[in-house]
């Protein structure tokens, strides 16, 4: 067993991934430890999308071995990789990706209702998380009447309701300037670090990168781990 | 531990700190380690040996010493001279750096030249600078409005060096034909 606080919670081993004859992913491992922020960098078609994919069980790879905790992600079938990214997984993309026809508080309710949560419950821990990341203001609103910034903390809000032990943030501040963009990174770090989940962060930009722990570079398929320098 | 320090002329600074109203050599130093300088603080040394030269030039004058004062309780004010100095140095645009040479750049050259790793070269200065902008990143959290700007102006230089190094790691191999002779 692995030290549930510190060991590595989430591994992806020697991860291959193509789509047709393009070869997206060619042999790309990750561990993620308890807690920790990983950013995932690498230029533009490098695989580190994937990578995320890979490790989030949206993607199965076409080779190699993703392990959250105990549970071998790769041998399970999409229904249970579904449940698992429900139950344990959070997920932040570059456009929220918010339901544009409910309000903002049933957004980040809907993931506790969809484990079934109870509507009264699930919207009083949902109106806690809009407070805490300084979007109360917005819970009547539906996503369009809101700002890109609000938009994003919405999103950050939704990630983080059901409690989970890693949160995947794909370019969450790509479609931001740079004060909202720093406004959501802090706020998605700061929650993240006071809830105990890891957050595996895909960026382009160094600057969002430099929220993050430590570095993961994906060049052209394959992974490299740059320890920090100290 | 990442430190920031301004290139800036001392002598244009002190003079325009001494616009804002007549100091002595101790305040004069205490004002610039507020504003300036955080992160290298003035010595009394430099400070006084700007001052004399600043006298020289005719740009402060000295209104007397303190009775029982050490070269600290002498007074400076600007002169109009020196107004029209700090005047012409802030409307003068500072020259954009051409940066057309640089070490990074010069140590990849060399690397492909002599046919050691370039690419670990590249990484090792990646980590490097991405430890900087995460130290600086930490500072600026915890910090002031003007602890913030600093901090940023530093993450965006620090940003467009990483820029650059992911645009030589891509190109490193052109660049090694390029350089190599063949």
């Amino acid at each position: 067993m692995t030290d549930p606080t510190t060991g590595p919670v989430l591994t992806g081993i020697d991860l291959h991934k193509a789509f047709g004859a393009t070869a997206a992913l060619r042999g790309a491992s990750l561990t993620v430890r308890a807690g920790e922020v990983v950013a995932v960098m690498g230029p533009s078609g490098s695989g580190k999308s994937t990578l995320l994919h890979c490790l989030a069980g949206i993607l199965r790879p076409d080779a190699g071995l993703v392990r959250y905790r105990d549970v071998d992600v790769t041998g399970l079938s999409d229904a249970g990789r579904s449940a698992l990214r429900r139950r344990d997984f959070g997920f932040v993309f570059q456009f929220g990706q918010l339901v544009p026809e409910l309000t903002c508080l049933q957004n980040v309710a809907l993931p506790l209702r969809l484990a079934r949560t109870g509507r009264r419950e699930a919207e009083r821990a949902a109106a806690e998380w809009l407070e805490r990341l300084d979007v109360a203001d917005v819970a009547g609103k539906r996503p369009g009447e809101t700002s890109g910034g609000q938009g994003q903390r919405v999103a950050v809000a939704r990630a983080l309701v059901g409690r989970p032990s890693v949160v995947f943030a794909d370019e969450p501040t790509g479609a931001l300037d740079s004060l909202n963009g720093e406004r959501v990174m802090e706020l998605l770090v700061e929650v993240a670090r006071e809830s105990g989940a890891a957050v595996v962060l895909v960026t382009h930009e160094p600057r969002v990168a430099a929220y993050a722990d430590r570095e993961v570079v994906v060049r052209d398929g394959r992974s490299r781990d740059l320890e920090p320098v100290t | 531990m990442v430190s920031i320090v301004a290139v800036v002329s001392i002598g244009a600074t002190l003079l325009g700190l001494l616009e804002t109203g007549p100091q002595y050599g101790y305040s004069l130093k205490k004002s610039y380690d507020a504003h300036f300088g955080r992160d290298r603080p003035l010595d009394y040394g430099q400070v006084y040996a700007t001052l004399s030269r600043l006298l020289r030039a005719g740009l402060v004058e000295s209104g007397g010493v303190e009775p029982g004062g050490g070269p600290s309780r002498r007074r400076y004010a600007i002169t109009e001279a020196g107004v029209t100095d700090v005047d012409r140095w802030l409307s003068t645009p500072e020259e954009p750096a051409p940066y057309l040479q640089n070490a990074l750049y010069t140590k990849l050259v060399l690397a492909l030249l002599s046919h050691r790793p370039a690419q670990e070269l590249l990484d090792r200065q990646r980590a490097a600078h991405l430890a900087a902008m995460r130290e600086l990143t930490a500072r600026k959290r915890s910090g002031d409005l003007a602890d913030q700007l600093i901090c940023d102006h530093a993450l965006f230089h620090l940003e467009a060096d990483l820029r650059w190094l992911e645009l030589a790691a891509a190109r490193v191999d052109r660049l090694a034909a390029a350089v190599t002779p063949r």
